[in-house]
């Protein structure tokens, strides 16, 4: 037992040095029982922050389930980069049907589940449904607010890179205003994908009254497994939205991806939060609100904004969203404020 | 034991005696009273260790169903339709994952125009999805179906449909010797998975599969339905040793002895084709009729053994291929290459049109003198046909085909006869 309490961090990371933790404190990434659920050895990109969102959530997920644990995946980069067989990178059962049912797919695993074990025949399996933000919020939608609306004992994780990638990049519900896509090109008098559309499914998921909300970013560790440890600790419909940067997608860097998706949380661009029934619980706060320009700037998908003649205009609305978020979700840290 | 009940009820009770673990629904009619039957049985715990899940599409139905089969479970689920073809990319998906689950397709006519009466496009339009397809000519033969096609789809990890007509069968009062549950026990053994989602032992399923073995792979879903070949009739001899009926095989035969005309037909409509055979037979004429039960996998051994002898073939069907014409036509056709057997195409029923006993005597006597292997269209209102056809050479917004064609047929809006 330590008699003094030190807190301490990586100067522009919130990372604490595992090494210097006790064993039990370390996240289950530095954890020696680290189950390597999405093993190496796959076909993502250099950077791909889907991979690396999958491998931390399903980790946590196999910690949380004592490895009784079923996955359901939607068509997508996750899928595709993770099976050709025979060197699938996936260490848990693991079932692939279509682009857009994977919620009822989980559904139907976790009814067998049930009656298995009602019948003396299986054990606690907990099942985890996942899919990209097009797989969620477009095509597997429907099946997705089903899930909700009867609360099935599933937790889904839908991994947002802003668009349909495995496609080459094409605009979703999930895309932002704003940014360049294969089908939303920079191009005539409102380059980009269009402001006013667009959906962000935390919100109509708590609109469900489903016991668990929550949001996470690829940057904050720590903050992802807890939330899906605390998901894994209940029971009936939850649901985690992982904002995941994606190099090839967003035009960015590989080594930026983890200082992407924590920019996008310290804008206020991507709410970082956790809801029960519906109401929000807790939110990450913002130490110091960056300008949403220095989240734009270092990825091409937004290089029209920043020509000859910046789009002053275009970047405030951007702004103003995500000032609004700040408003909306209480993002603002109490000392910051 | 001897029941007078409605057909959907006795599916209901079939497929509960068959033990099933997850069963999921959408309604569309005529399915509705089937899988309100089953639960009603699984909420009031009549049937036991069963989860009964409300679905909010044909879609979600389906994919549940892959995923507790997937998991292990006995999976059920019913549908018609447009249901049908809303899951499709489901369907598919399930043969193709080899997941053993029964559906019910209660059989109804595709819109536009929509329509819930009964033929068999639905059923027919998913030929080629990989599911075992079997067609129930009584309520006792759709009860019966049930029990075979759990066993069936599990022997070979193939899933499997049983269609039956909707509302001529689904909707209709008769007698039904139902079984017990020590029967049903005695031939349907538990669910032993060839696959399985299991933490003790994790497999990848659905995976993607390149050129190096998608040809492979597709090869062994033909490779089981030619084994299904076998397995059929071999199950309802195994059947008729525990229930002592002679329900299901790949195909059956009425009077064909000596026959010369033999009219081949799946479902409800073999009734009322034997009774027309009887009454020709009665004035001498030499014809009878060969059903298929099983139109998934194809007995093109079985139609040819079956039809070789005669001299002409008439293939009555309850669907259309537009542009071509029959499509049950067609696969007989295959069954008797080389032998030189005129084969006529009747589409019929389409959309609920009756098929009466008197359009079926005047067509046999005709298609008796037809020199060419015409497609007939039976009872087709040729009036209402070329009254459309005109309008339309005569001018150009002629507006809605279907709503003009009613407007012409008059106030008997559901015309059946
Ligand atoms: C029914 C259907 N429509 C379209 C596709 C093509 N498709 C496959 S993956 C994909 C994009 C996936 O996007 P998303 O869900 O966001 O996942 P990501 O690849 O971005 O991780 C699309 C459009 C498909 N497989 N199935
Ligand atoms: S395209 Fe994007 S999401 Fe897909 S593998 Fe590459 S980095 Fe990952
Ligand atoms: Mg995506």
């Amino acid at each position: 037992m330590s008699l003094q309490t030190v807190s301490f961090y990586q100067t522009g990371t919130f990372t604490v040095g595992n090494r210097l933790l006790a064993a039990e404190e370390r996240s289950v990434q530095a954890n020696m029982q680290r189950t390597n659920s999405l093993n190496s050895g796959h076909r993502a990109c250099q950077g791909c922050g889907e991979a690396l969102g999958a491998r931390y959530a399903i980790d946590a997920a196999m910690i949380a389930s004592k490895g009784q644990l079923i996955a359901a995946n939607a068509t997508g980069c996750l899928e595709v980069f993770s099976t050709p067989y025979p060197e699938t990178s996936w260490q848990i059962p693991w079932i692939h049907s279509l682009f857009g049912n994977t919620a009822a797919v989980a559904t139907g695993i976790a009814a067998a589940i049930k009656v298995k074990k009602h019948k003396g025949q299986g054990g606690d399996v907990r099942v985890v449904a996942q899919g990209g933000d097009g797989g969620t919020t477009d095509i597997g939608f429907g099946c997705l607010s089903g899930m909700f609306e009867r609360n099935d004992d599933v937790l889904y994780i839908c991994y947002d890179n802003g668009g349909y990638m495995n496609t080459g990049v094409q605009r979703s519900s999930a895309t932002p205003p704003a940014a360049r896509t294969a089908t939303t090109m920079p191009v005539g008098p409102e380059p980009g994908n269009a402001f006013g559309q667009g959906k962000f499914v935390p919100a109509i998921a708590m609109a469900h009254e489903i016991p668990y909300v929550a949001t996470a970013t690829v940057a904050d560790l720590r903050d992802l497994e807890y939330k899906v440890t605390r998901a894994m600790g209940m029971r009936g419909a939850r649901y985690i939205h992982i904002l995941v940067p994606c190099p090839l997608g967003w035009g960015a860097a590989a080594q930026d991806t983890i200082l992407l998706a924590r920019l996008a949380k310290e804008t206020g661009i991507f709410p970082v939060f956790e809801a029960e029934y519906g109401e929000v619980k807790s939110a990450l706060q913002i130490r110091r609100p960056l300008p949403v320009e220095d989240y734009l700037r270092l990825q091409k998908r937004y290089a029209h904004l920043f020509g000859k003649t910046p789009a002053v205009a275009t970047i405030a609305r951007i702004q103003a969203q995500a000032d609004k978020n700040i408003r909306r979700y209480g993002l603002l840290a109490k000392e910051a404020a | 034991m001897l029941k007078q009940t409605e057909g959907s009820h006795a599916v209901a009770e079939a497929v509960a005696l068959c033990r099933p673990e997850v069963i999921c629904a959408y309604p569309i009619s005529p399915q509705t009273h089937i899988v309100e039957g089953i639960g009603e049985m699984v909420k009031s715990g009549e049937l036991a260790d069963c989860e009964f899940i409300n679905v909010e599409s044909e879609f979600a139905a389906m994919s549940v169903a892959i995923g507790s089969s997937a998991a292990g479970a006995r999976t059920y689920t019913a549908t018609a339709s447009q249901g049908l073809l809303f899951m499709v990319e489901a369907v598919f998906n399930a043969s193709g994952l080899g997941l053993p689950i029964v559906m019910t397709v209660a059989n109804r006519a595709i819109g536009a125009p929509i329509n819930i009466w009964n033929d068999h496009s639905d059923s027919i339009s998913q030929r080629d999805c990989g599911w075992i397809q079997l067609f129930a000519e009584t309520n006792q033969e759709a009860l019966d179906l049930h029990i075979q096609a759990f066993k069936l789809a599990e022997a070979l990890s193939l899933p499997v449909m049983v269609c039956m007509d909707g509302f001529i069968l689904t909707h209709a009062y008769e007698r039904v010797d139902m079984p017990t549950q020590a029967q049903v026990d005695a031939f349907l053994p538990p669910y032993e998975p060839r696959q399985v989602l299991d933490p003790n032992e994790p497999v990848s399923m659905g995976a993607m599969v390149g050129p190096e073995a998608f040809m492979e792979v597709r090869y062994l879903a033909h490779a089981k339905q030619m084994q299904a070949l076998e397995l059929i009739p071999e199950m309802a001899k195994e059947f008729k040793a525990v229930f002592g009926r002679d329900t299901g095989g790949l195909t059956r035969t009425y009077r064909t002895d000596d026959a010369e005309t033999i009219v081949v037909a799946m479902g409800s409509i073999l009734g009322t084709i034997k009774d027309v055979v009887d009454e020709m037979r009665d004035a001498g004429e030499k014809i009878g009729v060969l059903c298929i039960t099983s139109f998934r996998p194809f007995p093109l051994e079985a139609v040819r053994e079956a039809l070789k002898n005669s001299k002409r073939v008439v293939v009555l069907e309850k669907s259309l291929a537009i542009g071509i014409g029959g499509i049950l036509a067609s696969d007989v056709r295959k069954a008797l290459r080389k032998l030189s057997i005129d084969v006529y195409t009747v589409i019929a029923g389409l959309g609920g049109r009756a098929i009466t006993m008197k359009s079926l005597h005047a067509l046999f006597q005709k298609l008796k003198h037809e020199e060419s292997e015409s497609v007939t269209f039976l009872d087709l209102d040729w009036n209402v046909v070329n009254r459309q056809l005109e309008r339309e050479r005569q001018k150009r917004r002629t507006g809605p085909a279907a709503e003009s064609m009613l407007r012409d047929v008059g106030t008997v809006a559901s015309k059946i006869a």
